[in-house]
Protein backbone atom coordinates (compact mmCIF):
# COMPACT_ATOMS: atom_id res chain seq x y z
CA UNK A 1 0.00 0.00 0.00
CA UNK A 2 1.31 3.31 -0.90
CA UNK A 3 -1.18 6.57 -0.52
CA UNK A 4 -0.31 10.04 -1.80
CA UNK A 5 -1.78 13.38 -1.44
CA UNK A 6 -3.59 12.02 2.14
CA UNK A 7 -4.72 14.36 5.26
CA UNK A 8 -1.59 13.11 6.80
CA UNK A 9 1.30 13.88 4.46
CA UNK A 10 -0.37 16.96 3.57
CA UNK A 11 -0.94 18.18 7.27
CA UNK A 12 2.54 16.17 7.70
CA UNK A 13 4.58 18.78 5.88
CA UNK A 14 3.58 21.71 7.25
CA UNK A 15 4.55 20.11 10.71
CA UNK A 16 7.88 19.59 9.42
CA UNK A 17 7.98 23.54 9.01
CA UNK A 18 7.22 24.34 12.69
CA UNK A 19 9.59 26.59 14.68
CA UNK A 20 10.74 27.99 11.17
CA UNK A 21 10.91 30.85 8.87
CA UNK A 22 9.30 30.86 5.40
CA UNK A 23 10.02 33.68 2.93
CA UNK A 24 8.99 35.44 -0.14
CA UNK A 25 11.65 35.93 -2.72
CA UNK A 26 11.03 36.89 -6.42
CA UNK A 27 14.44 35.45 -8.09
CA UNK A 28 16.53 32.13 -7.50
CA UNK A 29 19.65 34.42 -6.04
CA UNK A 30 16.95 35.81 -3.41
CA UNK A 31 16.45 32.22 -2.92
CA UNK A 32 19.58 30.96 -2.24
CA UNK A 33 19.92 34.00 0.25
CA UNK A 34 17.12 32.78 2.26
CA UNK A 35 17.87 29.30 2.24
CA UNK A 36 21.60 30.49 3.45
CA UNK A 37 19.95 32.20 6.19
CA UNK A 38 17.86 29.25 7.46
CA UNK A 39 14.58 29.79 5.83
CA UNK A 40 12.77 26.57 6.21
CA UNK A 41 10.86 27.34 3.06
CA UNK A 42 10.40 29.97 0.16
CA UNK A 43 7.48 31.45 -1.70
CA UNK A 44 8.07 32.18 -5.36
CA UNK A 45 7.04 35.07 -6.26
CA UNK A 46 6.81 37.53 -9.17
CA UNK A 47 6.65 41.15 -7.04
CA UNK A 48 6.93 40.78 -3.21
CA UNK A 49 3.71 42.24 -1.65
CA UNK A 50 4.64 46.12 -0.88
CA UNK A 51 5.37 46.29 -4.97
CA UNK A 52 1.65 44.25 -5.48
CA UNK A 53 0.39 47.25 -3.29
CA UNK A 54 2.21 49.87 -4.81
CA UNK A 55 1.81 49.13 -8.62
CA UNK A 56 -1.93 48.16 -8.13
CA UNK A 57 -3.42 46.49 -11.16
CA UNK A 58 -4.47 42.83 -11.31
CA UNK A 59 -1.95 40.37 -9.34
CA UNK A 60 -2.15 36.83 -10.72
CA UNK A 61 -0.30 33.55 -10.18
CA UNK A 62 3.59 34.06 -10.85
CA UNK A 63 5.23 33.11 -13.82
CA UNK A 64 5.78 29.66 -13.99
CA UNK A 65 9.20 29.67 -15.70
CA UNK A 66 10.20 31.78 -12.73
CA UNK A 67 8.55 29.47 -10.06
CA UNK A 68 10.34 26.73 -11.75
CA UNK A 69 13.84 28.59 -11.74
CA UNK A 70 13.21 28.76 -7.95
CA UNK A 71 12.38 25.33 -7.34
CA UNK A 72 15.31 24.39 -8.98
CA UNK A 73 17.90 27.00 -7.04
CA UNK A 74 17.21 25.27 -3.60
CA UNK A 75 16.86 22.19 -2.05
CA UNK A 76 13.87 23.55 0.59
CA UNK A 77 10.45 23.39 -0.28
CA UNK A 78 8.61 25.86 -2.52
CA UNK A 79 5.36 27.79 -2.27
CA UNK A 80 3.47 29.24 -4.57
CA UNK A 81 0.52 31.84 -4.59
CA UNK A 82 -2.94 31.39 -6.34
CA UNK A 83 -6.01 33.34 -6.68
CA UNK A 84 -8.69 32.85 -4.20
CA UNK A 85 -11.26 30.49 -5.69
CA UNK A 86 -8.88 30.18 -8.92
CA UNK A 87 -8.72 26.58 -9.22
CA UNK A 88 -7.17 26.62 -12.78
CA UNK A 89 -4.19 28.35 -11.49
CA UNK A 90 -4.10 25.80 -8.29
CA UNK A 91 -4.25 22.57 -11.02
CA UNK A 92 -1.07 24.39 -12.52
CA UNK A 93 0.60 24.64 -9.55
CA UNK A 94 0.30 21.20 -8.73
CA UNK A 95 0.88 19.75 -12.32
CA UNK A 96 4.69 22.09 -11.84
CA UNK A 97 5.49 20.34 -8.40
CA UNK A 98 5.17 22.59 -6.18
CA UNK A 99 5.25 21.80 -2.48
CA UNK A 100 2.79 24.19 -0.84
CA UNK A 101 -0.07 26.62 -2.89
CA UNK A 102 -1.21 29.34 -0.65
CA UNK A 103 -4.43 30.72 -1.61
CA UNK A 104 -3.97 33.93 -1.40
CA UNK A 105 -5.70 37.24 -0.39
CA UNK A 106 -2.36 39.38 -1.53
CA UNK A 107 -3.37 38.31 -5.21
CA UNK A 108 -6.29 39.90 -6.58
CA UNK A 109 -9.29 37.38 -6.08
CA UNK A 110 -10.58 35.11 -8.81
CA UNK A 111 -13.65 34.40 -6.95
CA UNK A 112 -15.54 36.54 -4.66
CA UNK A 113 -17.75 34.04 -3.77
CA UNK A 114 -15.52 30.35 -3.07
CA UNK A 115 -12.42 29.33 -2.20
CA UNK A 116 -10.63 26.24 -4.05
CA UNK A 117 -12.04 22.96 -2.96
CA UNK A 118 -8.78 21.75 -1.94
CA UNK A 119 -9.23 18.48 -0.95
CA UNK A 120 -9.43 17.67 -4.42
CA UNK A 121 -5.40 18.35 -4.58
CA UNK A 122 -2.51 16.37 -4.05
CA UNK A 123 -0.41 19.54 -3.37
CA UNK A 124 -1.64 20.98 0.50
CA UNK A 125 -2.70 24.21 0.85
CA UNK A 126 -2.22 26.90 2.93
CA UNK A 127 -5.07 29.83 3.42
CA UNK A 128 -5.62 33.05 5.52
CA UNK A 129 -7.45 33.61 8.04
CA UNK A 130 -8.46 36.67 10.72
CA UNK A 131 -10.77 34.73 13.18
CA UNK A 132 -11.43 31.52 14.13
CA UNK A 133 -14.70 30.75 11.57
CA UNK A 134 -12.62 31.70 8.78
CA UNK A 135 -9.85 29.55 9.60
CA UNK A 136 -12.36 26.79 9.71
CA UNK A 137 -13.75 27.23 6.87
CA UNK A 138 -10.71 27.07 5.02
CA UNK A 139 -9.58 23.79 6.67
CA UNK A 140 -13.43 22.33 5.96
CA UNK A 141 -12.35 23.54 2.63
CA UNK A 142 -8.82 21.23 3.04
CA UNK A 143 -6.45 23.73 3.62
CA UNK A 144 -3.53 21.69 5.28
CA UNK A 145 -2.10 24.95 7.58
CA UNK A 146 -3.54 28.43 8.08
CA UNK A 147 -2.05 31.43 8.51
CA UNK A 148 -3.04 35.15 10.07
CA UNK A 149 -3.64 37.05 7.36
CA UNK A 150 -2.18 40.36 8.72
CA UNK A 151 -1.80 43.04 6.18
CA UNK A 152 0.89 41.88 3.80
CA UNK A 153 3.58 44.30 2.32
CA UNK A 154 2.27 46.81 5.41
CA UNK A 155 5.54 46.44 7.67
CA UNK A 156 2.74 46.80 10.13
CA UNK A 157 2.04 44.11 12.61
CA UNK A 158 -0.38 45.54 14.45
CA UNK A 159 -3.41 43.09 12.49
CA UNK A 160 -1.13 39.80 12.26
CA UNK A 161 -1.33 40.25 16.33
CA UNK A 162 -5.02 40.98 16.03
CA UNK A 163 -5.95 38.16 14.10
CA UNK A 164 -3.37 35.86 15.97
CA UNK A 165 -5.15 36.86 18.92
CA UNK A 166 -8.32 36.39 17.69
CA UNK A 167 -7.73 33.07 16.56
CA UNK A 168 -5.82 31.54 19.96
CA UNK A 169 -8.92 33.74 22.23
CA UNK A 170 -11.58 31.58 20.20
CA UNK A 171 -10.18 28.48 20.64
CA UNK A 172 -9.29 28.81 24.42
CA UNK A 173 -13.20 29.78 25.20
CA UNK A 174 -14.57 26.75 23.15
CA UNK A 175 -12.38 25.06 25.48
CA UNK A 176 -14.01 25.78 28.36
CA UNK A 177 -17.88 25.68 26.83
CA UNK A 178 -20.25 23.43 27.71
CA UNK A 179 -21.03 20.86 25.13
CA UNK A 180 -24.75 21.77 24.78
CA UNK A 181 -23.68 25.14 23.33
CA UNK A 182 -20.99 23.68 20.75
CA UNK A 183 -24.19 23.85 17.90
CA UNK A 184 -24.88 27.96 18.46
CA UNK A 185 -21.14 28.69 18.52
CA UNK A 186 -20.77 26.58 15.19
CA UNK A 187 -23.21 28.54 13.55
CA UNK A 188 -21.97 32.11 15.30
CA UNK A 189 -18.62 30.73 13.68
CA UNK A 190 -20.07 29.69 10.35
CA UNK A 191 -18.17 26.54 10.84
CA UNK A 192 -18.83 22.86 10.74
CA UNK A 193 -19.35 20.98 14.18
CA UNK A 194 -17.55 18.53 13.73
CA UNK A 195 -14.54 21.42 13.41
CA UNK A 196 -15.67 23.46 16.76
CA UNK A 197 -15.94 20.50 18.20
CA UNK A 198 -12.08 19.11 17.34
CA UNK A 199 -11.14 22.37 18.51
CA UNK A 200 -12.64 22.59 21.60
CA UNK A 201 -11.64 19.39 22.45
CA UNK A 202 -8.03 19.57 21.51
CA UNK A 203 -7.57 23.08 22.66
CA UNK A 204 -5.79 24.08 19.04
CA UNK A 205 -6.60 24.04 15.78
CA UNK A 206 -6.04 20.40 13.43
CA UNK A 207 -3.32 21.72 11.83
CA UNK A 208 -0.09 24.23 11.99
CA UNK A 209 -0.88 27.98 12.48
CA UNK A 210 1.44 30.30 11.36
CA UNK A 211 1.89 33.76 11.19
CA UNK A 212 1.79 35.92 7.93
CA UNK A 213 1.29 39.51 7.10
CA UNK A 214 4.00 42.51 8.65
CA UNK A 215 6.52 41.02 10.05
CA UNK A 216 9.82 42.86 9.90
CA UNK A 217 12.16 42.37 12.58
CA UNK A 218 13.34 39.90 15.02
CA UNK A 219 11.30 41.06 17.93
CA UNK A 220 8.22 41.17 15.38
CA UNK A 221 8.48 37.47 15.09
CA UNK A 222 9.27 36.68 18.90
CA UNK A 223 6.24 38.12 19.43
CA UNK A 224 3.94 36.55 17.19
CA UNK A 225 5.78 33.17 18.49
CA UNK A 226 5.08 34.14 22.09
CA UNK A 227 1.72 34.57 20.98
CA UNK A 228 1.08 31.64 20.06
CA UNK A 229 2.45 31.31 15.98
CA UNK A 230 3.97 28.07 15.07
CA UNK A 231 6.35 29.46 12.70
CA UNK A 232 6.42 32.84 10.56
CA UNK A 233 6.07 33.96 7.29
CA UNK A 234 8.36 37.43 5.91
CA UNK A 235 6.96 38.46 3.00
CA UNK A 236 7.92 42.52 1.99
CA UNK A 237 9.89 42.80 5.84
CA UNK A 238 13.82 41.16 4.34
CA UNK A 239 14.09 42.02 0.89
CA UNK A 240 12.36 45.42 1.56
CA UNK A 241 15.10 45.89 4.30
CA UNK A 242 18.79 47.67 3.43
CA UNK A 243 20.19 44.67 4.38
CA UNK A 244 18.58 41.18 3.38
CA UNK A 245 21.02 38.99 4.26
CA UNK A 246 20.98 40.12 8.29
CA UNK A 247 17.74 40.77 8.27
CA UNK A 248 16.56 36.74 6.88
CA UNK A 249 19.04 35.53 9.35
CA UNK A 250 18.23 37.70 12.23
CA UNK A 251 14.36 37.02 12.07
CA UNK A 252 15.49 33.01 11.72
CA UNK A 253 17.51 32.95 14.84
CA UNK A 254 14.80 35.50 16.64
CA UNK A 255 12.20 33.01 15.69
CA UNK A 256 13.97 29.54 16.89
CA UNK A 257 14.81 31.25 21.08
CA UNK A 258 11.55 33.58 20.51
CA UNK A 259 11.35 33.18 24.39
CA UNK A 260 15.01 34.22 25.19
CA UNK A 261 15.04 37.86 24.92
CA UNK A 262 18.95 37.96 24.98
CA UNK A 263 19.07 35.73 21.31
CA UNK A 264 16.86 38.92 20.12
CA UNK A 265 19.62 41.45 21.52
CA UNK A 266 22.28 39.58 19.63
CA UNK A 267 20.54 38.89 16.65
CA UNK A 268 19.36 42.75 16.38
CA UNK A 269 22.73 44.59 17.12
CA UNK A 270 23.92 41.89 14.13
CA UNK A 271 22.25 43.46 11.86
CA UNK A 272 24.43 46.51 12.30
CA UNK A 273 24.23 50.09 13.30
CA UNK A 274 23.02 51.27 9.63
CA UNK A 275 20.18 48.57 9.50
CA UNK A 276 17.02 49.62 8.40
CA UNK A 277 13.75 47.20 8.55
CA UNK A 278 11.25 48.03 6.35
CA UNK A 279 9.71 51.21 6.17
CA UNK A 280 6.27 50.89 6.98
CA UNK A 281 2.53 51.90 6.45
CA UNK A 282 0.22 53.82 9.55
CA UNK A 283 -2.78 50.99 8.62
CA UNK A 284 -5.06 53.76 9.73
CA UNK A 285 -4.14 55.80 6.93
CA UNK A 286 -5.25 53.41 4.64
CA UNK A 287 -8.54 53.12 2.29
CA UNK A 288 -10.96 50.07 3.04
CA UNK A 289 -10.03 49.37 -0.62
CA UNK A 290 -6.40 48.89 -0.42
CA UNK A 291 -7.00 46.44 2.99
CA UNK A 292 -5.67 42.82 1.59
CA UNK A 293 -7.24 40.84 4.67
CA UNK A 294 -10.71 41.65 3.51
CA UNK A 295 -10.52 39.58 0.31
CA UNK A 296 -12.24 36.37 0.85
CA UNK A 297 -13.95 35.05 3.85
CA UNK B 1 13.98 -7.87 21.15
CA UNK B 2 12.55 -10.34 19.66
CA UNK B 3 13.47 -11.75 15.92
CA UNK B 4 11.72 -11.20 13.10
CA UNK B 5 8.14 -13.11 12.71
CA UNK B 6 8.92 -13.14 16.90
CA UNK B 7 6.80 -11.51 19.30
CA UNK B 8 5.91 -8.19 18.13
CA UNK B 9 8.09 -5.45 20.37
CA UNK B 10 6.04 -4.23 22.84
CA UNK B 11 6.24 -1.56 25.94
CA UNK B 12 6.66 -3.95 28.45
CA UNK B 13 10.19 -2.13 28.27
CA UNK B 14 9.17 0.66 29.15
CA UNK B 15 7.01 -0.21 32.33
CA UNK B 16 8.17 1.61 35.05
CA UNK B 17 11.71 3.40 33.46
CA UNK B 18 9.38 6.64 33.48
CA UNK B 19 10.71 7.98 36.24
CA UNK B 20 14.33 6.81 35.40
CA UNK B 21 14.58 8.22 32.45
CA UNK B 22 14.42 11.21 30.20
CA UNK B 23 14.35 11.73 26.64
CA UNK B 24 15.33 15.16 24.83
CA UNK B 25 13.83 16.18 21.65
CA UNK B 26 16.21 18.51 19.78
CA UNK B 27 13.92 21.86 19.98
CA UNK B 28 15.63 24.07 16.84
CA UNK B 29 12.91 24.09 14.52
CA UNK B 30 10.57 21.27 13.48
CA UNK B 31 8.08 18.85 14.80
CA UNK B 32 9.04 18.67 18.35
CA UNK B 33 5.64 18.39 20.48
CA UNK B 34 4.92 15.60 18.20
CA UNK B 35 7.27 13.43 19.49
CA UNK B 36 6.98 14.71 23.03
CA UNK B 37 3.52 13.97 22.99
CA UNK B 38 3.99 10.17 22.03
CA UNK B 39 6.88 9.47 24.61
CA UNK B 40 4.20 11.41 27.03
CA UNK B 41 1.71 8.76 25.77
CA UNK B 42 3.80 5.33 26.28
CA UNK B 43 4.61 7.16 30.08
CA UNK B 44 7.94 8.56 29.52
CA UNK B 45 9.07 12.32 30.19
CA UNK B 46 10.51 14.41 27.18
CA UNK B 47 11.63 17.61 26.95
CA UNK B 48 12.49 19.87 23.98
CA UNK B 49 16.48 20.66 23.77
CA UNK B 50 17.29 23.98 22.70
CA UNK B 51 20.60 24.69 24.57
CA UNK B 52 23.73 22.89 25.85
CA UNK B 53 22.54 22.43 29.66
CA UNK B 54 19.54 20.91 28.06
CA UNK B 55 21.17 18.77 26.40
CA UNK B 56 23.30 17.66 29.27
CA UNK B 57 19.99 16.25 30.88
CA UNK B 58 18.85 13.99 28.85
CA UNK B 59 19.52 9.77 28.61
CA UNK B 60 18.08 9.88 24.59
CA UNK B 61 17.89 12.67 22.47
CA UNK B 62 15.77 12.31 19.24
CA UNK B 63 16.20 14.78 16.14
CA UNK B 64 12.72 15.46 14.85
CA UNK B 65 11.57 15.81 11.42
CA UNK B 66 12.23 19.41 9.88
CA UNK B 67 14.44 21.26 7.70
CA UNK B 68 18.18 19.86 7.92
CA UNK B 69 19.90 23.18 5.94
CA UNK B 70 18.48 24.96 8.55
CA UNK B 71 18.89 22.76 11.76
CA UNK B 72 22.58 22.56 10.92
CA UNK B 73 22.57 26.02 10.17
CA UNK B 74 21.11 26.49 13.65
CA UNK B 75 23.71 23.82 15.49
CA UNK B 76 26.34 25.79 14.29
CA UNK B 77 25.12 29.50 15.32
CA UNK B 78 24.20 28.52 18.75
CA UNK B 79 27.16 26.02 19.73
CA UNK B 80 25.35 22.73 19.85
CA UNK B 81 26.80 20.73 16.98
CA UNK B 82 29.84 19.75 18.82
CA UNK B 83 28.33 18.89 22.33
CA UNK B 84 25.56 16.87 21.00
CA UNK B 85 28.53 14.82 18.67
CA UNK B 86 30.75 15.10 21.92
CA UNK B 87 27.50 13.02 23.48
CA UNK B 88 26.07 10.87 20.86
CA UNK B 89 30.10 9.51 20.81
CA UNK B 90 30.08 8.87 24.57
CA UNK B 91 27.15 6.60 24.14
CA UNK B 92 24.48 8.72 24.01
CA UNK B 93 21.73 7.15 22.19
CA UNK B 94 20.33 9.01 19.29
CA UNK B 95 17.30 8.84 16.98
CA UNK B 96 16.86 10.72 13.90
CA UNK B 97 13.61 10.76 12.12
CA UNK B 98 13.34 12.05 8.27
CA UNK B 99 15.50 15.01 8.20
CA UNK B 100 17.51 14.14 12.05
CA UNK B 101 18.55 11.21 9.76
CA UNK B 102 19.75 13.62 7.18
CA UNK B 103 21.68 15.53 9.89
CA UNK B 104 23.33 12.89 11.74
CA UNK B 105 24.31 11.15 8.67
CA UNK B 106 28.12 10.71 7.61
CA UNK B 107 27.31 12.63 4.34
CA UNK B 108 24.82 13.98 1.70
CA UNK B 109 24.85 12.62 -1.76
CA UNK B 110 24.99 14.41 -4.58
CA UNK B 111 25.25 17.47 -2.37
CA UNK B 112 27.72 19.54 -0.70
CA UNK B 113 26.02 19.95 2.68
CA UNK B 114 27.61 19.82 5.83
CA UNK B 115 26.21 17.10 8.60
CA UNK B 116 27.12 16.31 11.51
CA UNK B 117 28.90 12.59 10.92
CA UNK B 118 27.12 9.99 13.87
CA UNK B 119 26.49 7.42 11.79
CA UNK B 120 28.23 5.58 8.49
CA UNK B 121 25.25 6.58 5.82
CA UNK B 122 25.12 8.26 2.85
CA UNK B 123 21.64 9.86 2.21
CA UNK B 124 19.79 11.20 -0.54
CA UNK B 125 17.54 13.97 0.07
CA UNK B 126 13.74 14.32 -1.06
CA UNK B 127 15.05 10.47 -2.85
CA UNK B 128 11.12 9.86 -3.09
CA UNK B 129 10.30 12.80 -4.81
CA UNK B 130 8.80 16.31 -4.19
CA UNK B 131 5.71 17.01 -1.58
CA UNK B 132 3.19 15.77 -4.50
CA UNK B 133 5.62 11.88 -3.85
CA UNK B 134 5.04 12.35 -0.25
CA UNK B 135 3.44 8.98 1.00
CA UNK B 136 1.68 6.58 3.52
CA UNK B 137 3.10 3.13 3.15
CA UNK B 138 2.92 0.30 4.96
CA UNK B 139 6.40 -1.08 6.03
CA UNK B 140 7.75 -4.09 6.79
CA UNK B 141 9.97 -4.03 9.70
CA UNK B 142 10.65 -7.53 11.18
CA UNK B 143 12.50 -6.44 14.49
CA UNK B 144 9.11 -4.68 15.26
CA UNK B 145 6.74 -7.51 14.63
CA UNK B 146 4.63 -9.35 11.60
CA UNK B 147 2.11 -6.42 11.08
CA UNK B 148 3.58 -3.72 9.34
CA UNK B 149 4.15 -0.23 10.44
CA UNK B 150 2.05 2.81 9.17
CA UNK B 151 5.11 4.80 7.91
CA UNK B 152 4.65 8.48 6.35
CA UNK B 153 7.23 9.64 4.08
CA UNK B 154 7.37 13.43 3.20
CA UNK B 155 9.38 14.69 1.23
CA UNK B 156 11.90 11.83 2.57
CA UNK B 157 15.40 11.01 1.91
CA UNK B 158 16.75 6.88 1.74
CA UNK B 159 20.15 5.91 2.46
CA UNK B 160 22.12 5.53 -0.80
CA UNK B 161 24.92 3.61 1.13
CA UNK B 162 25.71 2.08 4.15
CA UNK B 163 29.03 1.09 6.27
CA UNK B 164 29.48 -2.21 7.22
CA UNK B 165 28.91 -1.82 11.08
CA UNK B 166 25.07 -0.70 9.85
CA UNK B 167 22.41 -2.69 9.99
CA UNK B 168 19.34 -2.44 8.14
CA UNK B 169 16.08 -2.69 9.49
CA UNK B 170 13.62 -1.37 7.07
CA UNK B 171 13.74 -1.03 3.14
CA UNK B 172 11.00 0.72 0.34
CA UNK B 173 11.62 -0.10 -3.13
CA UNK B 174 15.19 -1.55 -2.32
CA UNK B 175 16.25 1.34 -0.61
CA UNK B 176 17.25 1.16 3.46
CA UNK B 177 14.66 3.62 4.81
CA UNK B 178 15.39 2.39 8.69
CA UNK B 179 18.72 1.86 9.58
CA UNK B 180 20.83 1.00 13.47
CA UNK B 181 24.56 1.56 14.08
CA UNK B 182 24.94 0.70 18.12
CA UNK B 183 23.30 3.64 19.83
CA UNK B 184 22.47 5.55 17.03
CA UNK B 185 19.23 4.75 15.21
CA UNK B 186 17.68 6.35 11.70
CA UNK B 187 14.37 6.58 9.90
CA UNK B 188 13.26 8.34 6.84
CA UNK B 189 9.65 8.20 7.89
CA UNK B 190 8.04 9.92 10.49
CA UNK B 191 6.80 7.30 13.02
CA UNK B 192 5.42 10.70 15.62
CA UNK B 193 3.14 11.60 12.99
CA UNK B 194 0.60 7.71 13.81
CA UNK B 195 -0.51 6.27 16.60
CA UNK B 196 1.33 3.30 16.16
CA UNK B 197 4.52 3.99 19.12
CA UNK B 198 6.44 0.91 18.41
CA UNK B 199 9.42 2.59 17.23
CA UNK B 200 9.51 4.99 20.09
CA UNK B 201 9.52 2.15 22.10
CA UNK B 202 12.54 0.25 19.95
CA UNK B 203 14.53 3.63 20.58
CA UNK B 204 13.40 3.73 24.62
CA UNK B 205 15.06 0.01 24.64
CA UNK B 206 18.31 0.95 23.21
CA UNK B 207 17.87 4.16 25.87
CA UNK B 208 17.62 1.83 28.95
CA UNK B 209 20.40 -0.10 27.52
CA UNK B 210 22.71 2.22 27.31
CA UNK B 211 21.85 3.54 31.14
CA UNK B 212 21.69 0.13 32.21
CA UNK B 213 25.16 -0.51 30.44
CA UNK B 214 26.20 3.21 31.89
CA UNK B 215 25.09 2.50 35.05
CA UNK B 216 26.46 -1.23 35.32
CA UNK B 217 29.96 0.23 34.62
CA UNK B 218 29.55 2.97 37.38
CA UNK B 219 29.81 6.00 34.95
CA UNK B 220 26.50 6.98 34.74
CA UNK B 221 24.63 7.95 31.05
CA UNK B 222 23.73 11.42 32.31
CA UNK B 223 26.54 13.85 32.13
CA UNK B 224 26.15 16.27 35.10
CA UNK B 225 25.11 19.74 34.12
CA UNK B 226 28.32 22.37 33.81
Amino acid sequence: MTETGTITVKRGLAQMLKGGVIMDVVTPEQAAIAQDAGAVAVMALERIPADIRADGGVARMSNLELVQSIMDAVTIPVMAKVRIGHFAEAQALQALGVDFIDESEVLTPADEKYHVSKHLFTTPFVCGARDLGEALRRIAEGAAMIRSKGEAGSGNIVEAVRHMRSIRDAIKELTVVPEEELTARARDLGAPLELVREAAREGRLPVVLFCAGGVSTPADAALMMQLGAEGIFVGSGIFKSNSPKAFAKAIVDATTHFEDPNVIVAASKALGKGAQAMAGIDLRNLPESELLASRGN
Amino acid sequence: MEAAGGTPFSARFVAGISERISIGVLALQGDVDEHIAVMRRVGVSAVGVKTRADLARVDGLIVPGGESTTVMKLLARFDLGRPLQDRVRAGLPLWGTCMGTIVVAREVAGLEQPTLGLIDIAVRRNAFGRQNDSAEVALAIPVLGAEPFPAIFIRAPWIERQGRGVESLAERDGHSVMVRERNVLCTSFHPELTADTRVHEYFLSMVLQASEAGRAAGIGNRRDVA
